[in-house]
């Protein structure tokens, strides 16, 4: 069921997409491609939906009370709203890492091995050993923590906790990773290796990344969409969101004059 | 990485993790009922709990009588005729039961038959006829059909407790009494009624006779005392800690005082209150204000948390306005802080004396297991209380004290039910969000 | 009741004082409040305080003071050969005066005087109290009315008189503290010289009983507390081996799976568990589960005793579920949602989830949680002393009969106490090394449960 896209070709494809919380909807009618192999970038004002149209992708929705969604929202072409899909196979195929870091309160090794762990991907103990340092080297952390795996991970730094737990994320070897603000919580030295780390993910992994900072965007993005109020007002390649935009509304916001 | 190796991970992930999912999913559902279950587990012990106290106990609340034609005999009351009330007041009345149940049942029973006949009415129809003559002196003379209470041993049998044979478990009565009782049922004579006597009547070692009124008046007795000291050392010391108090060594150890002692077990505040109440200051034993002394120490700490919960949930804004109008500092909490406050403080207070309505053990210690049958009269007079007859009646042998032991369970019962539901409603109606 | 009457009379002078005193005062300024210092009612309050205080003070002194005095009188009016005889002798000499007092007659003569003698004692006393009381009263209110007078800094006073009983009445639970720990070291002492405290703390057997005879020494008994530790300990045992895993399993059901509806119905049943009275679950104990586990085990061949620690322990467990679930639910949903969402995000299941990643992060508040639950266990009395028995048996068969630390101080208290044998003075010793084992486990726990939330917060 898994047959890989060539680069550029539609990864994620949401049509009509509406998402209800209770009575209040969040998204109205979103229609948005995601292209694989590239980083897409939601930018938009607090409030506007984005994050909530990122926890629909690996349906992290599905744990709130009362979220309903509608119309379609298609991985590979599957819907993922879809009764034959499995969250947990889903979420093995579509990575998260959160605004805040979250590692949990184990060894860096546990952190890392925790997916390859309940998904059985390692057969032994050499092969686990072999997923959690490679994971690990991708986020650009091995060099920093390779003499004290067995320290909890909380007893990192808060740029390298936000390493560790994409490290955790990329060692299921998922196929798109999603990013929720992951720097906002950081410093910006920090927030310069964890962007450069995204650039560098690229290459194996589509990434989407909500950001709340334009220059983040235009940094790491190879396409950028712009929410506004629930719907998305624009989406286009990123240089063209912000040199030279389409909307009003666009151009206010990444001009600074609201958000 | 080749779009091809990429393929290839994806493809391995996808296929590892479908491997696994079934057996996952079943560890899964297996949790989950595992969960469930120990919540039906746990409310199911609540619900037998319950439905065994209530059906053994409702039948406590309901009373054998047996229907006789008593004459009061002036021969036998009052044979110098002199209607002199303090001879009417001694004299044989359980003669009349007696004679009035052979004339009915066996009239030409031997000593043996009318020793098995007695056994059928309770000790008590003595004192139920002296309260009648006493009422209405016109008696004197006359026949009347009187109810009489039955004794333990035929209610147990009228309401089915005990099978109907003789030397069957539990089952005290002869051939010859279960055929008086067919007897008096053919007649009509035996009825069920409501059992006013356990409503009024102190302790009796007769299960029949016993009542709970005198351990409810110990019990209020006990908790007026409690709440009388509890309540305003309880929200001055709430008060104190949280308006006025420096934070400083010595609150510090106030604090842990108290997160401390609402963990001491109660019957250590029973030791205490029998070294010092009883052994240093000589106050009476059994008594309801030595009771509510000792129960006032043990619901002290849950009133003083209590009481600091509702005050820390006045917003500081308020204590801010009117210190800002030049309010001194104990007229911000007497006219602001303590009205607003007081709902959360009544709450926890219930729910404190609701405890100490419960409470048993310590009151053991300081006397309060004495056999007492009248009703008390003030916080020094000798009493029970509740739960403590409770426990007096769960260790008495006689069949019939069951059903009574859990009809004051019933009523013990009802009391915390009563006092939660005023406590939740003083929460639902004063309940404010900030 | 006199005293009530007292209390209300001294209550109305007060109330009387606070008008006279507001009224004065307003009159000394013709009704302008803005020429006093304070307001009028802090006048009223001042002389109040005045009438009230003192006798209030006296009446208080008076009811703790009072048995003591009217005892030690009676006593000296007894016959000498009676003053001469021991001092339990003396106490229930006492006791039957008492009684003959409250109308039940004495045969003996002596004490049927005695009894008059203290029914007199008591009136003459109580009337010399409350003229004493009433006089104070009035001079307390007329001195303070005397020296009203518009400059007088009456807020201040009044409040500083309301502050001295906020810090008095704060240092109640201080009190009450150093009275269980010196009234429980106090007679342990005493134990300890009739009985070494080696004996006491190794001693294999328990059999109080053999002491209750007054020429007997306190060593004739035997005062090993092994058996009732290892009693409680069992009992303890079983009871958390019910409670924890229903309390625990109980709490995760509630706090991650039931639906809002479901918890909102579930929680206020647990608490109405955990409000019934233990003497409740006694009573269950015996009369429906003590029972069944014997008809229970006559089925599988196993003999179990009529009093047995499963059945006292069974039940126990009961009364810890809430107790269990209520203190793990605070932590379970103390644990930050952003490390639930981690795990999912990963694709992990719920249940894994909960056992991997939040059960550890909150191992510690249930740890915690269960401590407390243990010492609530090992301080608890009405189940035991009603379901386990009395016999103080070396065994860790849960089917036989055993009894428990609290059960014997219990027992060892109930009825007449003397309190120079040791057998009162053992209760004593026992109730230190409770007061000391929940102690320490209470603290214990509230620090790690303390630390646990400081983490999160």
């Amino acid at each position: 069921m898994t047959h890989f896209l060539p680069e550029g070709t539609v990864k994620i494809a949401a049509q009509n997409l509406g998402v209800f919380y209770g009575e209040k909807q969040a998204l109205h009618a979103i229609n948005l491609d995601i292209r694989a192999g590239e980083v897409t970038a939601l930018i938009g004002p607090s409030g506007c939906g984005k994050s909530t149209f990122l926890r629909c992708i690996n349906r992290m929705n599905d744990m709130v009370d009362g979220a309903r969604v509608e119309g379609s929202l298609t991985l590979d072409g599957n819907d993922i709203y879809d009764r034959g899909i499995d969250v947990v196979q889903l979420r093995a195929r579509v990575g998260m890492v959160f605004q805040k870091p979250n590692p949990f309160p184990k060894s860096i090794y546990d952190n890392v091995a925790y997916g390859p762990r309940i998904h059985g991907m390692a057969k032994d103990q050499t092969e686990l050993d072999e997923i959690v340092m490679n994971s690990l080297e991708k986020a650009g952390l091995l060099g920093e923590v390779e003499d004290r795996l067995s320290e909890s991970g909380t007893s990192l730094s808060g740029g390298q906790q936000q390493r560790l737990c994409i490290a955790r994320a990329i060692a299921v070897s998922p196929e798109i990773i999603l990013m929720d603000e992951p720097c906002s919580a950081l410093d910006p030295i920090a927030t310069a290796k964890v962007e450069e780390l995204i650039d560098e993910l690229r290459e194996n992994f589509t990434i989407v990344i909500v950001t709340h900072s334009m220059q983040q965007a235009a940094r790491v993005s190879q396409r950028t969409a712009f929410f506004h109020l629930g719907k998305v007002v624009e989406m286009g390649d990123t240089e063209q969101i912000f040199t030279n935009p389409q909307h009003t509304l666009t151009q206010g916001y990444i001009t600074g004059r609201f958000g | 990485m080749t779009d091809m190796a990429r393929t290839n991970t994806a493809a391995r992930t996808a296929q590892s993790v479908s491997a696994r999912l079934g057996r996952r999913y079943a560890a899964e559902r297996t949790f989950r009922l595992l969960g469930l279950g120990a919540l039906l587990i746990s409310l199911g012990f609540l619900v037998i709990l319950l439905s065994s106290i209530f059906a053994k106990g409702w039948t406590g609340f309901i009373q054998t009588q047996v229907a006789l034609e008593i004459t009061f005999d002036t021969q036998v009351i009052d044979p110098e005729g002199s209607r002199d009330p303090a001879a009417l007041d001694t004299a044989d009345y359980a003669a009349l039961v007696r004679s009035a149940l052979s004339l009915r049942l066996a009239p030409e029973a031997d000593r043996g038959a009318r020793r098995e006949l007695t056994a059928l009415i309770s000790t008590g129809a003595a004192n139920q006829l002296r309260h009648m003559l006493a009422a209405e002196p016109d008696l004197m003379g006359t026949t009347h059909t009187v109810w009489l209470t039955a004794s333990d041993k035929l209610d147990m049998v009228i309401k089915g407790q005990v099978p109907r044979q003789v030397g069957a478990e539990g089952n005290t009565l002869s051939d010859r009494q279960l055929g008086w009782v067919s007897a008096l049922e053919t007649g009509g004579n035996i009825r069920k009624a409501f059992n006013t006597t356990f409503f009024t009547a102190g302790d009796s070692r007769e299960p029949e006779q016993a009542g709970i009124w005198g351990a409810v008046v110990g019990s209020f007795f006990s908790l007026a005392v409690t709440l009388l000291v509890s309540f305003p050392l309880g929200v001055a010391t709430a008060v104190y800690l949280e308006e006025f108090a420096p934070t400083n060594r010595w609150t510090n150890l106030i604090e842990v005082n108290i997160n401390n002692l609402a963990a001491v077990p109660s019957v250590v505040f029973g030791l205490l209150g029998l070294a010092v109440f009883l052994n240093l200051f000589h106050m009476p034993r059994s008594a309801p204000l030595v009771g509510g002394l000792v129960l006032a120490l043990i619901c002290l700490p849950t009133i003083i948390i209590a009481g600091r919960a509702a005050l820390k949930a006045v917003p500081p804004s308020i204590r801010q306005a009117a210190a800002g109008l030049g309010a001194s500092r104990l007229q911000v909490v007497v006219h602001h802080v303590l009205p607003l406050s007081m709902p959360g403080m009544l709450t926890g207070t219930i729910l404190g004396m609701a405890r100490a309505l419960g409470e048993t053990a310590p009151l053991l210690m300081i006397g309060m297991v004495a056999f007492i049958v009248d009703i008390p009269k003030g916080p020094l007079d000798p009493a029970a209380v509740l739960p403590v007859q409770v426990y007096l009646w769960a260790g008495s042998s006689e069949r019939a004290f069951v059903e009574k032991t859990s009809a004051a369970i019933i009523v013990l019962l009802l009391f915390l039910v009563a006092m939660n539901m005023v406590a939740i409603m003083l929460r639902k109606k004063f309940e404010r969000r900030w | 009741m006199q005293t009530l009457i007292l209390a209300g009379a001294l209550l109305l002078m007060m109330s009387f004082a606070y008008r006279f005193g507001r009224n004065r005062v307003l009159a000394q300024v013709d009704g302008r409040p803005d020429a006093l210092h304070s307001l009028p009612g802090y006048y009223g309050w001042w002389v109040a305080l005045w009438c009230g205080l003192p006798a209030f003070g006296l009446l208080t002194l008076w009811l703790m003071a009072e048995p003591s005095l009217i005892r030690a009188l009676v006593i000296g009016s007894l016959p000498s050969e009676m003053q001469a005889l021991s001092d339990d002798q003396i106490a229930v000499l006492i006791n039957e005066v008492r009684n003959a007092v409250l109308g039940h007659a004495t045969a003996n003569p002596a004490l049927a005087m005695a009894a008059e003698h203290y029914t007199h004692l008591t009136r003459v006393g109580f009337a010399a109290m409350a003229a004493v009381a009433l006089a104070l009263a009035l001079g307390g209110g007329l001195y303070a009315y005397g020296r009203l007078e518009p400059q007088l800094r009456a807020r201040p006073r009044v409040e500083a008189t309301v502050k001295v009983f906020l810090v008095a009445s704060s240092t109640a639970a201080i009190f009450t503290t150093i009275g269980i720990v010196l009234s429980l070291l106090f007679e342990a002492l005493r134990f300890f010289q009739m009985v070494p405290i080696t004996d006491f703390l190794f001693g294999l057997g328990w059999s109080p009983q053999m002491s209750i005879r007054a020429d007997q020494t306190g060593s004739s008994g035997a005062f090993g507390m092994v058996p009732l530790f290892t009693g409680t300990l069992l009992v303890s045992v079983v009871a958390m081996v019910v409670a924890a895993p229903l309390g625990l399993l109980a709490a995760i059901y509630m706090s991650e799976y039931a639906q809002p509806k479901v918890r909102a119905m579930a929680k206020p049943l647990l608490e109405i568990l955990a409000g019934i009275p233990t003497v409740v679950f006694g009573f269950f104990a015996v009369i429906t589960v003590a029972p069944m586990i014997r008809s229970l085990g006559e089925v599988f061949g196993l003999t179990v005793a009529a009093e047995s620690a499963l059945a006292a322990g069974l039940v126990m467990g009961i009364t810890l579920i809430p107790l269990i679930s209520s203190l793990s639910d605070d932590v379970i949903t103390a644990v930050p949602q952003s490390l639930r969402e981690g795990a999912f995000g990963l694709g992990a299941t719920r249940s894994e989830t909960i056992i991997q990643v939040v059960l550890p992060a909150a191992l510690p508040g249930i740890v915690g949680g269960i401590l407390l639950a243990v010492s609530r266990a090992i301080g608890e009395t009405m189940i035991v002393v009603m379901a386990a028995g009395l016999s103080a048996k070396l065994t860790f068969n849960p089917l036989e009969a055993v009894t428990t630390v609290t059960v014997q101080i219990v027992t060892l208290l109930i009825g007449d106490t003397e309190f120079d044998s040791p057998k009162t003075l053992a209760a004593f010793a026992l109730g230190l090394v409770l007061f000391g084992i929940t102690l320490g486990l209470n603290v214990v726990a509230l620090h790690i449960v303390q630390k646990y939330r400081e983490k999160y917060d």
